[in-house]
């Protein structure tokens, strides 16, 4: 091969992706880097943002008990919401998976179409669910007798909870799916006609199967839960903050855009220490079983 | 496989329940003839539908959502098939850290999004400009369209294009018919599955939209926070009738499984 055509191939990948990287270099690192510098700018009421360099955002952040306890929240309702999207999510995947034909692909659209339904239509739809005393969820929960006084949700922490696990319902049940479809339905098989029983077959062929799937979607639907902003902003309303809605405020209310940002890069580091570490924690276990 | 049994489908009937529960209350609430919020009992009416024809700010935010879509998942799509091409066919330095990079959005907090653009499209002059919407939306549903025309390159048979120059066909003429042709299928999809997520992008446009740039989400986000009355759960029954419809066709088109399991559908 002569040079020059060497020089070509070499150079072909970077001339292909090269506009996409510009526009990522502008638009995304170039913005990141600036809101990270932005977060120790100084800002005061009445003379705005100034670009000096103190750590007086920071501070307040990690010393005052307001943003602890916000923080404290927006992982607390993550970790509840994980939770409940694993423990009802993953069996209805299974079931799905065991479907037949027609049944399968219909049910199928039905639960993962949600996902790309608009989130701010689907929190209305939990917001005129949960209305008040009278609310559909709560006549429902007492004429079954499952409560006996109406249960609040509008502007609680159990509302929030609840309308995310819908929202967020459908990453659970697609990972697990994803993780069932490489599962090989032969060793179920052979568990049934070694004698194993249809729990047996569950508890010591299935879940260890699916774990990863699960654990995989725990991931996704924790770090989408955390960073959440429409439904906590409507089912908690303006008291009820967590990190999102707080950023939102400082940024669109009091403007103080400094304070705002160090809230915000501060989800955006805690969130990717989470991922990753739970990520690498998961590929190691699961390692040594599938490697 | 074995089959569900009764508990299992007693079971799969409340989960079809509660997933379903609150689309449906909005449809119904839609049509009320009431002027407050309340389930139509004996009977419905339109009124909250024509209503939506009052407020110029919901069909304005609905044919600026439409543009926006549709031109940023152009733009995004028009960005990924060479990025695409690059990343299936060549091994080179930085592929991986590229491929990572392209994908980011996926994983940073939309809201972390929405306050970095916020700070610099203000600090550029691009602050509550359409521009910078369609700039912060390109950015945001590049991945998806990568990740159907990256599947469709990988998948690709390379034989044909090399039959086609062996037959002496130019470079363009490979491009124009082989190439292109042959990703086609992952183009359109990926800009579909980019539409829709821009068009129910709420968290970080809400930060950079102005009055005069909302888009649909962001309007009725706002109007929410302010009060629930039954025109807002009109105009998200209209928005909820449309996405459906385009995710039915897009499963006849290309299969909701393919397009959201991703490569493990491929083979059937």
């Amino acid at each position: 091969m002569s040079s020059l055509a060497s020089l070509r191939v070499a150079k072909a990948p970077y001339l292909l992706t090269l506009p996409a990287l510009l526009l990522f270099a502008g638009v995304v690192i170039a913005p990141l880097v600036m809101t990270v510098l932005l977060s120790f700018h100084d800002w005061g009421q009445y003379k705005g943002i100034e670009p000096v360099f103190v750590l007086k955002n920071w501070h307040e952040v990690f010393t005052d008990s307001y943003f602890l306890e916000m923080f404290w929240r927006t992982f607390r309702v993550a970790f509840f919401v994980t939770l409940l999207t694993a423990l009802f999510g993953a069996p209805e995947a299974y079931i799905l998976n065991r479907m037949k034909s027609p049944w399968r692909g219909l049910f199928l659209l039905v639960v993962l179409g949600p996902l790309l339904l608009s989130v701010v239509a689907r929190t209305l739809g939990w917001a005129l669910l949960f209305g008040g005393n009278s609310g559909l969820v709560n006549k429902a929960l007492m004429s079954m007798g499952l409560a006996s006084a109406p249960v609040p949700f509008m502007f609680t922490e159990t509302g929030v909870i609840v309308a995310l696990a819908h929202v967020l319902m459908p990453y659970m049940v697609l990972a697990v799916w994803a993780a069932l479809q490489r599962l090989d339905p032969q060793v179920e098989n052979a568990a049934v006609a070694l004698g194993a029983g249809p729990f047996t077959v569950l508890r010591r062929i299935v879940l260890p199967q699916v774990m990863p799937g699960i654990l995989s979607g725990a991931i996704i639907v924790f770090a989408l839960a955390a960073s959440a902003f429409a439904t906590p902003a409507i089912i908690g309303g303006r008291r009820l903050k967590v990190a999102s809605t707080l950023a939102y405020d400082e940024f669109l209310n009091t403007l103080n855009w400094p304070l705002g940002a160090a809230v915000a890069v501060l989800l955006l580091v805690a969130l990717v220490a989470i991922v990753v570490g739970s990520s690498r924690l998961v590929e190691r276990r699961y390692a040594q079983v599938f490697g | 496989m074995s089959r569900n049994g009764p508990l299992a489908l007693a079971y799969h009937a409340l989960f079809v329940t509660f997933m379903l529960a609150p689309i449906l209350v909005v449809c119904f609430v839609a049509f009320t003839p009431e002027g407050y919020l309340s389930f139509p009992t004996d009977r419905w009416s339109l009124r909250w539908f024509y209503a939506i024809g009052r407020y110029p700010e919901f069909i304005a935010a609905f044919w600026r959502s439409l543009w926006l879509g549709a031109l940023s998942s152009a733009i995004a799509v028009a960005l990924s098939v060479p990025a695409a091409l690059a990343i299936a066919r060549y091994r080179f330095r930085g592929r991986e850290a590229m491929t990572a990079l392209f994908m980011s959005p996926l994983m940073i907090p939309h809201v972390v999004l929405g306050v970095a653009f916020l700070r610099f499209f203000t600090q550029i002059g691009l602050g509550g400009t359409f521009t910078g919407l369609v700039l912060s939306h390109i950015v945001i549903v590049l991945p998806f369209a990568l990740r159907l025309t990256l599947a469709s390159a990988v998948g690709m048979d390379r034989a044909i294009e090399h039959a086609a120059i062996s037959l002496g066909a130019s470079d363009a003429t490979v491009l124009r018919r082989i190439t292109l042709p042959l990703v086609l299928p992952g183009l359109v999809s990926g800009w579909a599955l980019a539409f829709i997520n821009s068009f129910d992008e709420v968290t970080m446009t809400v930060f950079i939209a102005a009055p005069g740039t909302e888009t649909l989400p962001v309007r009725m986000f706002l109007y929410i926070q302010d009060n629930i009355d039954p025109l807002v759960t009109s105009v998200s029954a209209c928005v909820i009738a449309i996405t459906v419809l385009a995710l039915v066709a897009l499963d006849r088109a290309y299969g909701l499984e393919r397009l959201l399991v991703g490569r493990s559908g491929d083979g059937r």
